[in-house]
């Protein structure tokens, strides 16, 4: 008897990404290439296609919203939880692509491999986001990883680079084991690794036994790390100050949307019915993140170990809504995830923006006077920190709105206070960039013009922090509908 | 019903001269020229509008008038709801008078980033408005603290020599409290299931769940207004802040907090208002008296006057927590009769300071020889802040201590001392700076106030007489809304006397 043939409908976008990322591939390879010029021309090339594809993966996915559909013997699973995750992390990767051409132009880095890399990690948190089993969690995880370890060390010659590239790989490596370890428990305690099964069996707080206590908790220590919350954190500023900025923009934004919304699906779903089992932990990690993101960013001087703690800081914020546990809880999440999104992929243009001659500045100190020198630069940066911060009326302050009202409607009075008491020291870096900016006297200018596809991508981020507040309708809708799809009945 | 959205307009105008401000291109001078008559005229336009709502106002009813609604977060039931009612038109107004007096006083001695300077300065008055007729606890908020980002910039763009210490101090300072309040505001959402401002003040709030309310919202509106212990980022803020910014930050920022008490705290929390009146009495009249006593010790104009802000907000806070009618209509109007003789006398240093560039009240003195049209001024604001009968201070401060005095005589008693060591401190100010023989040479050529600075004055002076002798048309307007606040705190407050006793 031949084996019946999967329904391929619901991962439709992912087998087209699968499939153009290998046409690319050889594309490049039968490309003239070997002189400069035209290295830079066919990465450019496949840059733009690059975005293309990811660009139609996420028209394909928008047409798989509406219902729960499941394939591949019950491993993969498409729902509009999946959907609204998915539309995020491609758009989160191809405005990374987008920002990344200039720079790695000017580096010398322009090798077509980028963008497919890019493309490729957007396959494997696509599967992640998707996976309906412990297993496609960690083919999908580890090949989302992969992607990620060689990018961050793609500036070959650059020992930052190669530095963050191996230290990413060395703990992503013990993190993804210990994840393994703890997906080897569950199974050896309840005999299954499917999703709907165990969701089963720990339905309403049954089955639970020490095995799969360890389990869970071997399962969170690997999620956190790869979300990079404390006290697993401790990879993120090394790697963001190593890897070469775009890549750090992209680090900071689609592989932690993904690596946020596996970690709801894995809690809220099979692990939900115990939810009083792991809530605490959450809780801790999240006040840790919070709390720590906050004071120790207060010290740094280099933007983008700045952007790893504001980060660490922001997946606290998130984690709130996991630890409130509910459907209000993941909505506040996913809102906060979005507009984390526009408003870190806003920020790593500025710092794009940040060049002198051929050579990249990362000091904060570099930014003071810009309001003068770059008015329309500085005003953007300004709006991101501010936002950052959680000032209404922008963007940032509804991502935090949301997240505290599940928490005060969960009760979790004390996690709401220090989160937002933490959230006002945490306004005190936000502020000391504002400060340089506007406050401060320029001492030597950035270079200018900013390049169109920064200019594009920032104006249009900055907009839509801006006017959030106009028309959040869309946002907090298709959140609303994604985190109902985790709570059926 | 539908009407011309009167609110929205006012509160949104502001915003859109900002934006047409920031298309302004050209060579610096052109700019600059642009930027402030758009800057002028928007918000003089704003101005006239803001007089129909005093004009077309009912002031026979309690009921919020000029509501406009529409749907903002339909998921959440949060609500787009603007309306006025006899508490917050005035200071709807105050907004709307004080922006084009600030424009004109910074017509010359801003020089630098003149556009940046219009624009927050509009960006400004179109949150303050939004903040004083928002009728939805979301927007209320949202208003509040954005109200932070053009003052952090003012103070910090535009302030004197330790002005990034004082810009911080005062965004912290504020993002500290306002964040429990925000906290408090879900709370109130889930008590409650809305977060409709008329509706929330007719809502019960369980007696536990009010104190703990009460104190979120305290911590934000005392760090606002500003009551001791936690006034200290004012005198920096104002010190720091260049003139006009220290003038709406007296004039109206701090009103926000007086504001909060008696749209939140008030109806809200009625019992838990009431169990911690104690407080509110100590800690006002310290304030009274500690500030009173630390404004006479001050070298520096402004620092006089910021602590003299401190002490004059003290009474407000008594006179609210009096819940009798003359108290609260005299905290009211003790607000209103500061926002105008604060902001005056901030502006008044700011003249002086224009040409001499020093705030030490030792630069100067024996003004008067050189400077009597500015000496006049000086005398009736200085008068007016004192509370000599005539001026608007007067009206307020004495409504406020004739209602602490059927509470609580000892309150009045205290409180009246304020009254003596403000007379003290702003005479002994007075006569350092404006009496005394004319001796420092650097002041043997300053000249006189300009046409420009007394347009800027005419109206406020014209204000603060007409307050201090014919008050009746601003009280009249609050009556009704007042009368309906205590209302409903007596409502509140007989409640929760019938759930106690049926809980025995």
């Amino acid at each position: 008897m031949m084996a019946e043939v999967p329904n391929l409908v619901p991962a439709l976008p992912e087998l087209f990404l699968a499939l153009s990322i290998m046409a690319l591939l050889m594309f490049g390879v039968f490309q003239k290439g070997g002189l400069a010029e035209e290295d830079v021309k066919t990465s450019r090339l496949i840059s733009y296609l690059g975005i293309l594809v990811l660009v139609l993966a996420g028209l394909l996915e928008t047409t798989l919203a509406g219902g729960r559909l499941v394939t591949f013997s019950n491993m993969f699973v498409s729902d509009p939880f999946a959907v609204f995750c998915k539309v995020l992390v491609l758009i989160g990767s191809s405005l990374a692509i987008v920002i990344s051409q200039g720079f790695i132009e000017r580096q010398h880095m322009a090798r077509f491999e980028y963008p497919i890399l890019i493309v490729f990690a957007t396959l494997g948190m696509m599967l992640m986001i998707s996976a309906n089993d412990l297993i496609s969690l960690y083919l999908g995880l580890e090949m989302q990883s992969l992607s990620l370890y060689v990018i961050a060390a793609f500036q070959r010659d650059d020992t930052r680079s190669t530095e963050a590239g191996l230290k990413y790989f060395v703990l992503g490596a013990v993190a993804s084991g210990m994840l393994l370890y703890g997906s080897s428990l569950i199974y050896g305690f309840t005999g299954t690794t499917n999703f709907d099964k165990l969701t089963t069996v720990f339905h309403a707080g049954s089955g639970v036994n020490v095995g799969v206590i360890f389990g869970i908790v071997f399962i969170l220590a690997g999620l956190a790390f790869k979300v990079s919350a404390v006290p697993f954190h401790m990879w993120t500023p090394d790697v963001y100050e190593g890897a070469p900025t775009p890549i750090t923009a992209f680090f900071s934004v689609a592989p932690k949307i993904a690596a946020l919304a596996l970690f709801i699906r894995v809690m809220v779903g099979p692990f939900g019915g115990l939810l009083a089992e792991w809530q605490q932990i959450v809780v801790f990690v999240s006040v840790a993140s919070m709390v720590l993101g906050a004071f120790a960013a207060i010290n740094q001087t280099n933007i983008k170990r700045l952007m790893a703690y504001s980060s660490i800081g922001h997946v606290g914020y998130a984690l709130i809504g996991l630890a409130v546990g509910n459907q209000a809880g993941v909505r506040g999440m996913l809102i906060y995830l979005a507009i984390y999104l526009f408003m870190n992929v806003g920020t790593f243009g500025c710092i794009l923006c940040m060049r002198r001659g051929d050579r990249m500045v990362e000091g904060i100190n570099d930014l003071a006077g810009l309001g003068k020198t770059h008015p329309m630069l500085a005003l953007a940066v300004g709006i991101f920190m501010l936002s950052m911060a959680g000032i209404p009326p922008l963007a940032g302050f509804f991502g935090k709105l949301y997240i505290f009202l599940a928490a005060i409607e969960a009760k979790l009075y004390a996690l709401a206070v220090i989160g937002v008491l933490s959230s006002v020291v945490a306004a005190f870096y936000y502020l000391r960039i504002v400060q340089l900016v506007y406050f401060s006297d320029p001492e030597e200018a950035l270079d200018r013009p900013v390049s169109r596809d920064l200019g594009l991508v920032i104006t249009a981020t900055g907009l839509i922090i801006v006017l959030f507040f106009v028309y959040p309708a869309p946002i907090l809708s298709g959140a609303a509908a994604a985190a109902a799809a985790l709570f059926p009945g | 019903m539908t009407q011309f959205p009167i609110l929205s307009l006012l509160t949104f105008l502001p915003l859109v001269g900002a934006l047409f401000i920031l298309t302004i291109r050209g060579d610096a001078e052109v700019v600059a020229r642009n930027a402030r008559n758009v800057a002028l005229w928007t918000s003089m336009i704003n101005f006239l509008l803001s007089l129909f709502l005093w004009v077309n106002f009912d002031s026979s009813t309690a009921k919020f008038q000029f509501v406009e609604e529409s749907q903002w977060m339909p998921a959440f039931g949060i609500n787009y709801k603007l309306g006025v009612d006899g508490i917050s038109m005035f200071f709807v107004l105050l907004s709307t008078l004080l922006t084009p007096v600030c424009v004109l006083a910074s017509w010359e001695n801003i020089q630098a980033r003149i556009k940046e300077y219009m624009i927050s300065f509009l960006i400004m008055e179109t949150f303050m408005i939004g903040m004083f007729c928002a009728l939805d606890m979301v927007v209320f908020y949202v208003f509040f603290e954005a109200v932070l980002i053009p003052m952090f910039v003012i103070i910090g763009v535009w302030g004197g020599p330790r002005r990034v210490y004082a810009a911080f101090k005062f965004f912290l300072y504020t993002l500290a409290g306002s964040v429990l309040m925000l906290l408090a505001i879900l709370a109130m959402y889930f008590d409650a299931g809305t977060t409709d401002i008329p509706a929330l003040m007719t809502h019960r709030f369980p007696a536990a769940l009010q104190a703990w309310m009460w104190l979120a919202f305290f911590a934000s509106f005392a760090v606002k207004i500003p009551m001791w212990p936690v006034h200290t980022w004012l005198p920096d803020a104002h010190v720091e802040a260049p003139t006009a910014g220290s003038v709406i930050l007296a004039a109206v920022l701090l009103k926000f907090g007086g504001y909060g008490f008696l749209r939140f705290s008030l109806p809200m929390f009625p019992e838990a208002s009431v169990m911690f009146t104690p407080l509110i009495y100590t800690l006002s009249i310290v304030a009274v008296v500690y500030t009173s006593l630390v404004a006479l010790a001050q070298e520096d104009m402004k620092k006089l006057i910021a602590y003299s802000s401190v002490a004059h907000m003290g009474f407000v806070t008594i006179g609210t927590f009096t819940l009798t009618v003359q108290g609260i209509e005299g905290a009211i109007y003790q607000m209103l009769s500061h926002g105008i003789v604060s902001a005056a006398l901030f502006l008044i240093v700011g003249v002086v300071y224009d040409r001499m560039h020093s705030r030490d009240i030792a630069t100067y003195g024996g003004l008067v020889h050189r400077m009597p049209a500015y000496a006049l001024v000086f005398m009736l604001f200085m008068l007016a802040s004192v509370g000599l009968p005539g001026t608007a201070g007067f009206i307020g401060e004495f409504l406020v201590l004739v209602g602490a005095f059927q509470v609580n005589t000892w309150v009045a008693a205290l409180a009246a001392t304020g009254l003596i060591l403000g007379a003290a401190y702003m005479l002994y100010l007075y006569r350092r700076v404006i009496f005394g023989a004319l001796t420092k040479d650097s002041l043997k050529a300053i000249l006189d106030m300009s046409p420009r600075e007394i347009a800027v004055f005419a109206p406020l002076v014209a204000l603060v007489i007409w307050m201090g002798i014919y008050p009746s048309p601003f009280l009249d307007v609050m009556h009704a809304s007042v009368a309906n606040l205590l209302t409903q705190v007596q409502a509140g407050l007989d409640a929760g006397a019938a759930t106690a006793v049926a809980g025995r």
